[in-house]
Order: C-alpha cells, then structure tokens, then sequence
C-alpha cells in the first residue's frame, strides 16, 4: 500500500483556492491607494478579531461571549506598555498578545467546565467583571481610557506614523495572523478538535482528554484576539473602555455569524461588511444599531450559513470545492 | 492468539447472582458491589461482573434494566456513588474517563458513535493520532499524518470499508457507520472493548458481518457487549449476565442462562427457540 493509493492525487501548484487567495493579498497591497488606509486597518483588525473568534466557535465549537475582554484587555496592555514603559509597538503588541492569553487561560478554564449556554454565561460574567477592572483600574484611566499612545518605530527604524508603513505592518500581522490560524485548522492538533466538535464523548472514549485540548484552542483564539487588539490600539492610538465592553463581544460573533462560521475567511468578509457599514452610518441620521440588528435576524432567517457559508453550500462552491480540493 | 483455546475453568453455568468465575489471571476487568443512585432511584445495584480476556461476554435485560448504566459506570462516563471497578489491576473506581481509554478500555455508543463530517479514512486517524503523539501538534501540517494512513487503511479494509475510505462518515449507511466504529475503536489497539448494541438497526448481512468481526477481535481482546439479538447472544457469547431492575438476576454460559426460569418470566420468554 503506497502512499499514492491511499491520497487523493497531490495539488497542482497554482489551485483556484491558492489563486484567489493570492488575488485577495494582491487587492490588500494595493487597497490603501484608492481607500482611507486607517479605515482599512479598522477592518483588518476586526478581521482578525472575527477570525480568531471563529476558531474557538467555528471548530472547538465553543460560543464565547466575552472575547471583548481579550480585544479590548490586549488594547490596554499594548497601549500601556508602550505609552508608559516605552516599550517598541512589537514588543507592546506582543504584551499585549501574553495579556490576551493569560486572560484567556482564567476564563477559559472556568468556562470550559460547562458545556454550551451555560458555558457562554460564564464568559459573559467573566468579561463583564474584566470590563468593570478596567473602568476602575487606575492605569486604564477609566472613562478617558489610554489616549495618545505613540505609534513609534517597528524594530527601531521603520516610522509607524507614516500611514502606508503603518498600513503595511497591519497588513503583515493580519497575515500572519491567518497563516496561523490556517496552520492550526489543518494541524493534527485541529483534527483532534474537529473530532471534539463532532462527537465529544466519542473523542472522550478514544482516550483524548477533552478539557485540555478545548483550553488550548481557548487560549489560542484569546492570543489571537489580542494580538488583532494590541494591533488597534498601535493604529488608532488609544485604547478605551468600548473594546471591553460586552457590545464588543456581541459585534464579534455577529461578524462571524454574517460572514460564516466554520470557514476560513468568512469572518473577514462579515467584519468589512460590518465596518463599512459602520462607517457609512456614523455620519447619517440612521441608527447604526437598528441596521445591524436587521441584518442579523435576516442573517439568522435567510442565510444561516453566513455569507461565505452559503457560498460554500451553493452549487458554485461545490464546483469550486471539488476542483480545489486536494 | 493463543489466549483463543477454551478456558476450562469456565462453561460450569455459575447461575448464583454476582457469583462469577473464580478471579483468575484471566480477568481483566471487573465490577464489585457497583452500585449507582439518581436521586432516589436505584440504576444499578450491587452489581459484580468479572470479563475475562478472550471471552465475549453478554449483557442482556429488558428495556430500562440499567444496562447501559453499568457501561457508563465502567468507562467512567458516570461516577458509581458505590462500588469498585477493576481494570487490569489497577483500581479505576476513580479515574477519569479518558484516562480509562488511555489505559485500554474502550467503549462503543448505543447511538453509531461516528465523527460524520469526517471522511472514513479521518475518522480512523483520529484514533490512531494519540497513541502516536500525533494529537497536540497545531503547527504541523496535516501531511504529518498520512504515515498513519497504512495502519488505518489495514484497519479500514479488516471491515471491509476500504471503498469508502474517501467518503465522509455521514453519508455511510447505518451499519456501515457501525463497523467504521469497531475499526475505530481497533485502532486504539484496546484491551477490553465494550459494545454497546452493535448490531442494533442492522439488516441481516451486516449482523453476520459484525457478528464474524467481533469473533476475530475476541481471540485477544475482552468483550463486553449488550445485545438484544439473542441468536446473536447464543452464538457469540462465551459468558452471559442478565440484568434487572438494575440488579443481576443470573450470570452463566447461554445454555444455563437461558434455561433459568426466572430469565424466562422476565425477559427471554419465547422470543428464542
């Protein structure tokens, strides 16, 4: 029994997937010259946000209701060791990123003792207590939160106040972002978490110790998070109470629930979706709330799967699936 | 293999309750006074159950009898409120259920236990990853796995599914998911294995199938299995137990099992023979 028997054939070097993968990263380089690049860095971090929310919902199968204290708590760590300590933005993202995670190891192995609501509850409470240390916190400065956090020089010598450099550094962080959350998908390490979605006491009587390998993705899609909110503090140059509050956590799952739980790259779309909207109807009359509450329960009665979930069930994406699928 | 020969002591139609073969070096897990309350009901009570290595071993009773209770108490998927559970030696009364796997006791579900939206070849590196270390590294890429793929395909073809192999679990007929089960559950290589209703909802071939599987796995394996089937039952199964109202009414060979009156009034009745 060779190799060649048991896998399908090997993939071509240039598959429609990689294609249009490479295509999207193209339109990214070249989209800060035709739009507002601090806009596109806003949606780039949301993206990242949603993304790495959608790891934990999408496939450890994990609802969390208080990924804001990670986005927002990340925000905070970042915003203060640069601004105070005067640490480099990289190295203050990467404070930011520890914070995240050590955040999400706490609540996450509280949260992962329950299963399904009760388990979201507990995130929620956890957060909202998180979100109530920041607003009395001395070093958040409370309502004010952190402002004018200097963008400085990445390793020294590139200026982050140069809107295209900064760009291309959110850029360069929100790629690296997905690889990793790619690479963790398609690891044995997700194979064993897909198992866990799938059928948790099966995995349970395969010997797999379930808690661990849930904590472990928590702990990941809360490092995740933070880096995507050290990454928005460095971009806008604050860090405030809304990136904790739980609206925030609500925003995140509507991102991923728009674009599609459970793929890859739906969360990006929802959260431009989102932003751009967002950012429409901040100058309108229109309530911002309204439209996106709309759009989530035409979401949730119309396209369930999300907007990339869909695309994937529809026929064109059966199509596209089987001729790029290795 | 040679596990496979008939073990004399046995076949004496022990027919007293809990009162099974002598401790010999032979069992490999075993129940003591294992006892389990929900509130104020009684599941299972005072139950003592030895299975023995290359034996299969039966678990019948009516509906409601707490078959599948005993099943979870022994795997750890319920703590016993009291009793003793015995695994190869070591005292697993307390153990977490994983571990319990880990260590060789591996269960199968009632409901076909499979990870449908995972193809058939998936499913069973899913449990051949563990043993191999194979199951923690998120920086790897799924290539790290095809070196499973041989053993799994050997796996895969012992039940006969390797046509399928690509196919996603939930498109599987029913008794296919359920061989796809027990190949899974082979892969872990497991000292004792307990079945829970294999056979339930099979067409006729699939039973025979089955039937000639666990035979196979039997020759160095424990097997405890609940079956309703009692042709199966009489066919397959070296030693039987009968439940009721969560408390053994008899243990013994089939042919002592089933001749004993009380097992009759309660659950055989004609529905055999």
């Amino acid at each position: 029994m060779t190799e060649a028997t048991i896998s399908a054939p090997k993939p071509r070097f240039l598959t429609l997937e990689t294609t249009l993968i490479l295509i999207g990263i193209v339109l990214l380089i070249l989209a800060p010259f035709h739009f507002y690049p601090v806009f596109l860095m806003k949606v780039l971090c949301f993206a990242l946000f949603a993304c790495a929310f959608n790891l934990l919902l999408g496939y450890a199968g994990i609802l969390s209701f208080g990924h804001a204290a990670f986005f927002g708590g990340a925000a905070y760590f970042t915003a203060h060791s640069v601004k105070e300590w005067g640490f480099s933005p990289e190295l203050g993202i990467l404070t930011g990123v520890a914070g995240a995670a050590i955040l999400g190891l706490v609540i996450g192995f509280l949260a992962i003792r329950r299963q399904g609501i009760y388990s979201t509850m507990i995130t929620l409470a956890m957060a909202q207590m998180f979100a109530f240390f920041c607003l009395q916190a001395s070093f958040t400065h409370g309502e004010d939160g952190i402002q004018g956090v200097p963008r400085g020089h990445l390793f020294g010598f590139i200026d982050l106040e140069q809107p295209l450099n900064m760009y291309f550094f959110v850029l360069a962080v929100f790629l690296a972002g997905m690889f990793i959350i790619w690479r963790i998908i398609n690891s044995p390490f997700g194979m064993i978490l897909k198992s866990v979605r799938e059928n948790e006491n099966r995995a349970i009587s395969l010997g797999y110790s379930v808690a661990r390998y849930k904590l472990a993705a928590f702990v990941m899609s809360a490092a995740l998070t933070g880096l995507a909110g050290g990454l928005k503090a460095i971009v806008f140059q604050f860090a405030t109470l809304t990136d904790v509050s739980w609206q925030m956590s609500g925003e995140v799952v509507l991102m991923t629930l728009l674009g599609g739980i459970g793929t890859l790259v739906g969360p990006i779309f929802g959260a431009a979706l989102i932003s751009t909207l967002e950012n429409y109807l901040a100058t309108s009359e229109f309530p911002v709330t309204v439209v996106t509450g709309i759009i989530f329960m035409v979401c949730v009665l119309v396209f369930r799967r999300g907007i990339i979930g869909e695309l994937y069930a529809s026929r064109l994406g059966k199509k596209l699936e089987s001729k790029s699928e290795s | 293999m040679t596990a496979s020969v008939t073990n004399p002591a046995f076949g004496g139609g022990l027919s007293s309750p809990g009162a099974a073969i002598d401790q010999g070096a032979s069992v490999v897990l075993s129940a003591r006074g294992l006892r389990r309350d929900f509130g104020g009901f009684i599941a299972v009570n005072n139950v003592d159950l030895d299975v023995h290595h290359a034996k299969v071993h039966a678990l019948i009773g009516p509906n409601g009898a707490g078959k599948t209770t005993v099943f979870n108490l022994l795997t750890k998927f319920l703590q016993p409120s009291s009793g003793t559970i015995t695994l190869l030696g070591h005292d697993i009364t307390r153990t977490d259920p994983a571990k319990v796997a880990r260590m060789g006791l591996v269960r199968s579900f009632q409901i076909s236990a499979v990870f449908p939206h995972l193809t058939v070849l998936d499913n069973v590196r899913v449990a051949l990853q563990r043993p191999g270390g194979l199951s923690t590294q998120f920086w790897l890429s799924m290539r790290a796995l095809n070196r499973l793929n041989e053993a799994a395909l050997k796996l895969i073809e012992a039940v006969g599914l390797q046509d399928a192999r690509h196919s996603l679990a939930a498109d599987l007929s029913y008794g296919r998911k359920r061989v796809l089960e027990i190949a899974t559950t082979l892969a872990l290589d497991p000292k004792v294995l307990l079945l829970d209703e294999p056979m339930a909802g099979m067409g006729h071939e699939d039973v025979h199938i089955v039937s000639d599987i666990i035979r196979g796995v039997a020759k160095d394996r424990a097997i405890l299995m609940v079956e309703h089937n009692l042709k199966v039952v009489a066919d397959l199964c070296d030693q039987v137990t009968v439940l009721q109202r969560g408390e053994i009414l008899t243990s013994g060979d089939y042919r002592t099992v089933s001749q004993d009156e009380r097992v009759r009034v309660a659950y055989m009745g004609t529905e055999h023979e």
